[in-house]
């Protein structure tokens, strides 16, 4: 039974190195003698390489670079270049975005200036690794799903740090880069502007992220279940009865009715996994821009319930006659 | 079993046991602070409650509270305060005071021996405007200390420097020029839980009186420019009266609205009061004294140190547990 309950790939294949199909007319070569990793082969595909790099690679990696070299090295002068602070408050460190008094104009290096600009280079860097996927695709001659589902984290990504900014007339509203001030920055956002939760837009996205790991679960476990008899590399799935591939589709019959297909449930996780940022971008939107406070639009639609008060008649300090300041 | 499966299955129960360690473990006490599932609950460590119990006991008076008997001014020279004090309570005041914040020290801490009415000492001269404010709090901020009262021990307890105070905060040394500097928080925040946040929450807020509220009073936008940065010094100032007071958020706030007073406990209101008493304290008993300080006891950026709500709670709801001390003092407490 433990044969089957191992974290790590089963089987390696180990055979002579494939290099791919030809590449389109103007490519770059891609790297030469792809070769086996065992290691790797314990986790996915013993093969590594060949590698395309290309134009669009490049660029995106030269962007990329110079994004965390600006974050990196703004937060190792904010610990006075002490190398060991820099390494012990990694988490805590953080590039900042500019005061909101600055708006949307410019501000200096030192004041968010380098924000704006390691914002630019790692936007950039992102938008040509997308370019990079999509032609890396169609290059392959497959459908472009994997760049547009890119394109939905990279939406998300836009609205948090340039669209919504934008809109609401300030980069300070955008959040920091660092480990612990973006989640400060997450909680921070949801108190400004009256409790996340309350949103719409962000219940559809918290609905679709845990289905994702549900479908995800269903999906690898249904696989790994199957794959005691070799379901994983049937080619048989399509024509034949009382397949592996069949028994795991009766599997799920027997305990809920219907099965997904072994296209549908890809078109089912893609779908969920792509709805997530979607929407989760759209509550970020409309956050400050069409709605200040998202318990308060609760109330207004219903939505936020009113519970019995335990502790009556809490008033406002600040409202009563004679209040100090 | 392979030998790295071993060596592997050993380092793992190794890792997590020493994570265990690290963990509060049951059981955890839970109090119900409001309606049944909206989360408004407390949750408290058995053992931190045991270690706060022991150590935040108030001592016992030195006997009865004396009311008869001459003046103190009548008797002694110098004595501005407590002239009119009964001169045996007067005396009992001091002793107490002597075990409350110099008990090692002794007298001479703030007093010139052979000549107690000398106010050469800056001690003394601090100690006499320390009188005044536990006397300005105790009859001025009831709102906030009600009865108990506050007395030099809630924050002293022993010690001539009691062991929470702040001053303002430059922060850490930045590399500065044309890095990014300056911005008051992404450093270990010691202050705010040590989170992320802003480092000094209380400059701005418990010296001077910048505007806590942030979260918006609308549904819909208005012209309410409140922004997420601001919110990360709100956020760093509650962080620090949820570790001064050991309690959560919901001591106060109902989670679902942070800014809703109706949803709201009681605690919030005192906690209000708090605010106001803490800073009226900072500015009208504490940023005066800078003069009479020396070098040594002022700030890095050579102000006095200042009170927060942890000087008197130290992690307690209530300081002390809520013993009432200043009950056996009544002249620490003068009709208005």
């Amino acid at each position: 039974m433990t044969e089957y309950q191992n974290i790590f790939t089963r089987v390696q294949v180990h055979g002579p190195t494939y290099a791919g199909v030809p590449l389109p007319p103007g490519s770059w070569p891609r790297s030469e003698r792809p070769f086996l990793l065992h290691l790797f082969g314990r986790f996915g595909d013993a093969q590594v390489g060949p590698i395309y790099l290309g134009r669009l690679g490049l660029a995106s990696l030269i962007c990329g670079f110079i994004a965390i070299e600006i974050i990196g090295l703004n937060m190792w002068a904010s610990v006075n270049w002490n190398p060991i602070q820099f390494i012990r408050q990694l988490p805590w460190l953080a590039l900042e975005p500019p005061s909101p008094a600055y708006g949307l104009r410019l501000p200096p290096l030192n004041a968010g200036g380098w924000w704006l600009m390691a914002g630019f280079f790692l936007t950039a860097s992102i938008l040509l690794w997308w370019a990079r996927v999509y032609t890396r695709a169609r290059a392959l001659g497959l459908g472009t799903h994997t760049a547009w589902a890119f394109a939905a984290a990279i939406w998300l990504y836009l609205v948090l740090g340039f669209i919504r900014p934008l809109l609401m007339h300030s980069w300070g509203e955008a959040v920091p880069f660092g480990i612990f001030p973006h989640l400060d920055w997450t909680a921070a956002f949801s108190i400004r502007y009256g409790n996340l939760f309350y949103n719409p837009f962000h219940m559809l996205s918290i609905a679709f992220l845990y289905g994702s790991t549900l479908l995800f679960a269903m999906h690898a476990a249904t696989v790994l279940a199957i794959s005691r008899f070799g379901g994983e590399r049937e080619i048989e799935q399509a024509i034949d009865r009382g397949t592996a591939f069949e028994r795991g589709a009766l599997f799920w019959r027997w305990t809920m009715g219907f099965n997904a297909t072994a296209e549908s449930i890809h078109r089912w996780a893609w779908w969920f996994a792509v709805l997530c940022p979607l929407c989760g971008g759209i509550g970020i939107l409309l956050t400050g821009t069409v709605v200040d406070n998202w318990y308060l639009w609760g109330v207004k639609h219903g939505i936020a319930p009113a519970y019995p008060a335990v502790f009556p008649n809490i008033v406002d300090p600040a409202t009563l006659p004679g209040a100090p300041r | 079993m392979t030998f790295i499966m071993r060596i592997l299955v050993g380092l793992a129960a190794v890792v997590a046991a020493a994570m265990l360690f690290t963990f509060q473990h049951p059981p955890i006490d839970t109090v119900q602070r409001g309606f049944r599932g909206v989360g408004m609950v407390q949750n408290f460590y058995p053992p931190t409650i045991e270690a706060q119990l022991a150590v935040n006991r108030a001592p016992p008076p030195l006997g009865e509270p004396i009311t008869a008997g001459p003046t103190a001014g009548t008797i002694y020279q110098n004595v501005q305060v407590l002239k009119d004090v009964p001169v045996g309570e007067f005396t009992r005041l001091m002793a107490s005071i002597t075990t409350w914040v110099a008990p090692t020290q002794g007298c001479n801490y703030c007093h010139v021996a052979g000549n107690l009415a000398a106010d050469d000492l800056y001690t003394k001269r601090v100690a006499r405007r320390m009188i005044q404010m536990v006397q300005h709090v105790n009859s001025q901020w009831t709102q906030h200390v009600a009865a108990t009262g506050v007395t030099c021990y809630t924050c002293h307890r022993g010690q001539p420097v009691p062991a929470f105070v702040w001053f303002n905060n430059p922060g850490p040394a930045q590399a500065g020029g044309f890095a990014e500097t300056g911005m008051g928080k992404n450093v270990v925040s010691k202050a705010a839980g040590l989170s992320s946040l802003p480092y000094d929450p209380f400059t701005p807020f418990l010296e001077q009186d910048n505007n806590i509220r942030i979260a918006s009073q609308t549904a819909l936008p208005t012209n309410d420019n409140q922004s997420i940065k601001q919110t990360d010094w709100t956020y760093a100032l509650m962080m620090h009266f949820s570790q001064a007071l050991g309690v959560n958020c919901t001591y106060c706030h109902n989670s679902r609205s942070f800014t809703s007073w109706e949803q709201s406990t009681p605690q919030r209101v005192t906690a209000w009061y708090g605010i106001r008493m803490v800073r009226d304290v900072n500015n009208a008993y504490l940023d005066p004294l800078k003069d009479v300080f020396p070098h040594e006891r002022l700030g890095p950026l050579g102000d006095v140190a200042k009170v927060n709500c942890q000087t008197c709670h130290q992690g307690v709801y209530k300081p002390l547990f809520g013993a009432a001390m200043a009950r056996n003092f009544p002249e620490l407490t003068p009709k208005p």
